[in-house]
């Protein structure tokens, strides 16, 4: 049995400990929004947290994140970060066909949950493992700053 | 107006569109065939195949082209909605269903592709949600008992000059009654309200917040997933199997044998994927085991030496290649590429005896549900495909050869239950259908004062629609046009002008890449005025301008993006601009790049300003979005991306080994667009042709070093 905790829900799970958590979060507990890209830690299309830390799920055991608190995209709303991100995504028009979204998402929260105000340099090294085949990137970068505004203003964009 | 059927008044409302009450201008999710023999002898015109009115106002626009990240999901709504006069805000997409009513409008089957959605779309929709705006017109005034001229409808309501109101959603159902108006006069384009306003995407919300479903998000009751083993060699066959280890892996149902491979089904993708390399299989030996990158290069280098079909010819080139007082020639030469878009191929199928429903991102519905249904023993009406979010298409999920669709409806057949097929990224990388290498040789002649006299241009490379139904429409005289376009429509005065071709046939599945044969030729053309403006030495904006007298829309943007990037003025040490100029799909585009090299010959691209001029548009917030892309996409390709092949094999694998742009190395990107009435064009692809002659043509201005094949290798601009 693996207890895993995702998006503050305590599951039980009778699988194999090698199982990638990627395809636990999808496949047992059909949430769809965490996305593969790769499968070897190069696109972060993948990306949740585990514990706050930003992390790729496709190369992750799900045995090594047992009793561990886990939130993907659908349950990053709950928190602050989040949400600006979500907002500030919106309001820059980010997403295109949107695949590596959840991913971007998921790093940009966890990078301003630690750091609110992220400089261009701050964001190279935090987002850079964060592919996207369409090419938003000019977006995201600005996206992330308009998010910590967001936050600095207390949630109002 | 003649062919405008009012579907909704049919008695088949019952079939389909199950909306919570309110039913209006109702249709069709599920067209019996009677009707889809009726819609089939109308013109592409039935305005309630577009629209749903709900008692709670909203409008559901059904949108026939596939979101796959041009925004098609926005912009297409933009047109109806104008006409319809509809509240922005109450305005829902859904996707078609298959039927002949979505056909695109020029190319006759259901499709997204070649940058043509918007402009196919313009007329169709606008009279489409007129259409829809006079019966909802109509419908108010007979509830209110006056004449209609006297009513007039806003933002989602009709008005009355005596001030009464009536909201879409009260008069919905009383609208589908109403004749279809036989006469329907468009907006004067300076009364638009939504046209041409910079808008947001419809599909941010969901893409932001996980709920986005994409193809490999479907999911059917007791569905299992297949991967798939694909030989080694394209082409390839399995001559034996061993299959005892897949089968002991915890979680595998089933292996069975499709045309293209061995599919391993499972209840889920790791134990489908750890199944599948456990196969054991010996493939048989093909002729394509002996292909390798280097043995193609030299073969189309001695083709290029020879005389191919010629695509246009002018004047007398030999005689003034022989005659001229300065002469270059030059060969170029790009790589094959993946399309890798972000979401891996895949398809989810559930097959029964008389119905087939597919669940998939496509480009290609027409084709893929033919093609399924003859796999299927089926009639294409009893094939249904659910078109889901496209993470990425760039042109590889619009195959004629159906090649994920057919795989997974082989394997459904053959496993007897709902399947879903998910290629591993590698798969992805190593299956084929990419952009074609290309290999190009050029002389060029130049007269006294430098000005072009002769221009000779032989092209190499694989005809991507041989063999394919669009071989018929698309090549003509031996010429494949998607393999000459932007070449043998080469702007530039030259009194003496060739281009030819040689299509080799090679063993390596080839497909439309994002800007098709323009992802090539523009490199090349571009690049090469850049070469005969320094022989000439001239400046080569200056240069290009005196040979595009009679362009004025290549002139436009041109100068536009000259002016803006601020060409000929002062840079800080180490940075130098590149321009380039090109028209694809029906819109001009110039870009001027800014580069630094480093003593290494790491290319670093700093900024792009890029201009387009695309005629009419509909949502310039998507332009902008487009450009950016495009300009990503195409410094990928520029700075990146290769495929080769050693013994056959694709060499790459996964983005460690097939490299696209990172976030780090995105430059500032500048987009101005031309606002004018020329007819609306294409905008998904046009802005990477520019992309990589302008930066090289930097990297030439920096260094001195013309890079003359892609990606640039360091080696081939470090500073010595
Ligand atoms: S799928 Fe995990 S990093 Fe790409
Ligand atoms: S939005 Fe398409 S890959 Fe990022």
């Amino acid at each position: 049995m693996i207890h895993l905790e995702v998006n503050g829900k305590r599951h039980d799970l009778d699988i194999g400990p090698d199982v990638p958590l990627l395809w636990v979060i999808r496949e047992y507990l059909k949430l769809s929004g965490t996305k593969y890209g790769c499968g070897m830690a190069q696109c972060g299309a993948c990306t949740v947290h585990v514990d706050g830390e930003p992390t790729r799920s496709c190369v992750t055991p799900v045995s090594s994140v047992s009793g561990k608190k886990i939130t993907t995209i659908e349950g990053l709303g709950a928190s602050r970060a989040g949400r600006a991100v979500q907002k500030a995504w919106t309001a820059e028009d980010v997403p295109q066909c949107g695949y590596c979204q959840s991913g971007q998402v998921m790093q940009a929260a966890a990078l301003l949950a630690k750091n609110p105000g992220p400089t261009d340099t701050d964001i190279d090294a935090s987002l850079s493992g964060n592919l996207c085949r369409c090419g938003t990137y000019q977006r995201i970068r600005k996206a992330v700053h308009r998010a910590a505004g967001i936050m600095a203003k207390g949630g109002k964009p | 107006m003649k062919g405008i059927v009012n579907i909704s008044r049919r008695d088949f409302l019952k079939t389909g569109a199950a909306i919570s009450g309110g039913l209006i201008l109702g249709l069709h999710l599920n067209l019996p065939e009677s009707v889809n023999a009726a819609a089939q002898q109308t013109p592409p015109l039935v305005p309630n195949a577009f629209i749903r009115i709900g008692s709670d106002d909203t409008v559901t626009i059904i949108v026939n082209h596939s979101e796959m990240g041009q925004g098609v999901y926005t912009s297409l709504p933009m047109l109806v909605a104008e006409e319809l006069e509809a509240d922005w805000t109450k305005i829902r997409v859904e996707s078609a269903p298959v039927d002949p009513v979505y056909n695109h409008t020029a190319f006759g089957m259901q499709m997204t592709g070649g940058s043509t959605s918007v402009w196919s779309e313009y007329d169709r929709l606008r009279k489409v949600g007129a259409a829809a705006r006079e019966m909802l017109i109509a419908a108010a005034a007979e509830t209110w008992k006056v004449n209609k001229k006297g009513c007039r409808a806003e933002k989602g309501v009709v008005i009355h000059t005596s001030g009464k109101k009536l909201r879409y959603g009260q008069v919905a159902d009383k609208a589908a009654a109403m004749p279809v108006p036989a006469e329907i006069k468009l907006k004067d384009p300076g009364k638009y309200k939504i046209i041409g306003r910079p808008t947001r995407r419809l599909d941010s919300p969901e893409k932001v917040n996980g709920r986005a479903m994409f193809g490999i998000d479907a999911s059917v009751a007791g569905m299992l997933t297949a991967v798939i083993a694909h030989p080694p060699v394209f082409g390839g066959k399995v001559r034996s199997l061993n299959a005892d280890k897949a089968r002991a892996v915890a979680g595998v149902k089933d292996v069975v044998h499709a045309p293209s491979g061995v599919a391993v089904l499972a209840t889920g993708f790791w134990s489908a994927r750890t199944g599948r390399d456990a196969l054991e299989i010996v493939w048989d030996e093909n002729p394509n085991a002996k292909l390798s990158t280097s043995g193609m290069r030299e073969q189309y280098a001695a083709l290029a030496r020879t005389p191919g079909a010629v695509a246009r010819k002018e004047g007398d080139p030999e005689a003034a290649l022989a005659k001229a007082a300065k002469r270059l020639s030059v060969e170029y030469e790009v790589p094959y590429l993946a399309h890798a878009t972000m979401e891996p191929l895949n398809c989810t199928v559930d097959l029964k005896p008389d119905s087939c429903e597919i669940w998939v991102g496509t480009q290609f519905q027409t084709v893929d549900r033919n093609a399924a249904a003859g796999i299927a023993g089926l009639k294409p009406e009893q094939v249904r495909i659910h078109t889901m979010y496209l993470g990425g298409g760039f042109g590889r999920r619009a195959n004629p050869a159906s090649d994920f669709v057919s795989e997974a409806v082989h394997v459904a057949k053959a496993a007897r239950v709902p399947v879903k097929v998910i290629w591993t990224r590698e798969d992805d990388m190593r299956g084929g259908y990419y952009r074609p290498m290309w290999y190009d040789r050029i002389e060029a002649a130049l007269d006294e004062k430098g000005d072009p006299l002769a221009w000779k241009h032989t092209i190499v490379g694989q005809s991507i629609v041989a063999g394919t139904p669009f071989e018929k429409v698309l090549v003509k005289n031996g010429i494949d046009n998607t393999s000459v376009e932007g070449a043998a429509d080469l702007p530039y005065a030259i009194p003496n002008v060739i281009v030819d071709l040689h299509s080799p046939a090679i063993g390596v599945p080839v497909l439309w890449w994002r800007s098709v044969g323009h992802s090539h030729t523009a490199f090349v053309v571009e690049s090469l005025i850049d070469e005969l403006a320094h022989e000439a030495k001239k400046d080569p904006y200056e240069y290009r301008r005196g040979l595009l007298a009679k362009h004025p829309r290549h002139l436009g943007v041109l100068r536009l993006a000259a002016e803006k990037a601020g060409w000929g003025k002062a840079l800080p040490p180490g940075r130098a601009l590149g321009i380039a100029v090109h028209e694809s799909f029906g819109s001009y585009v110039a870009q001027v790049a800014e580069v630094s090299v480093s003593p290494m010959g790491e290319v670093r691209v700093h900024k792009v300003v890029c201009a387009v001029d695309c005629g009419m548009f509909v949502n310039p917030e998507t332009i902008k979005a487009q450009m950016e892309s495009a300009i990503a996409f195409g410094l990928s390709a520029t700075l990146h991306s290769e495929i080769t092949l050693e013994g056959g094999q694709v060499q790459q694998s996964n983005f460690h080994d097939y490299k696209v742009l990172r976030l780090n190395e995105m430059p500032e990107v500048e987009v101005h667009i031309v606002r004018n009435t020329e007819k609306p064009g294409g905008i998904g692809e046009p802005g990477v042709p520019p992309v990589a002659p302008a930066v090289c043509n930097a990297v030439f201005m920096l260094t001195g070093k013309r890079v003359r094949r892609l990606p640039v290798r360091p080696e081939d601009v470090k500073q010595t």
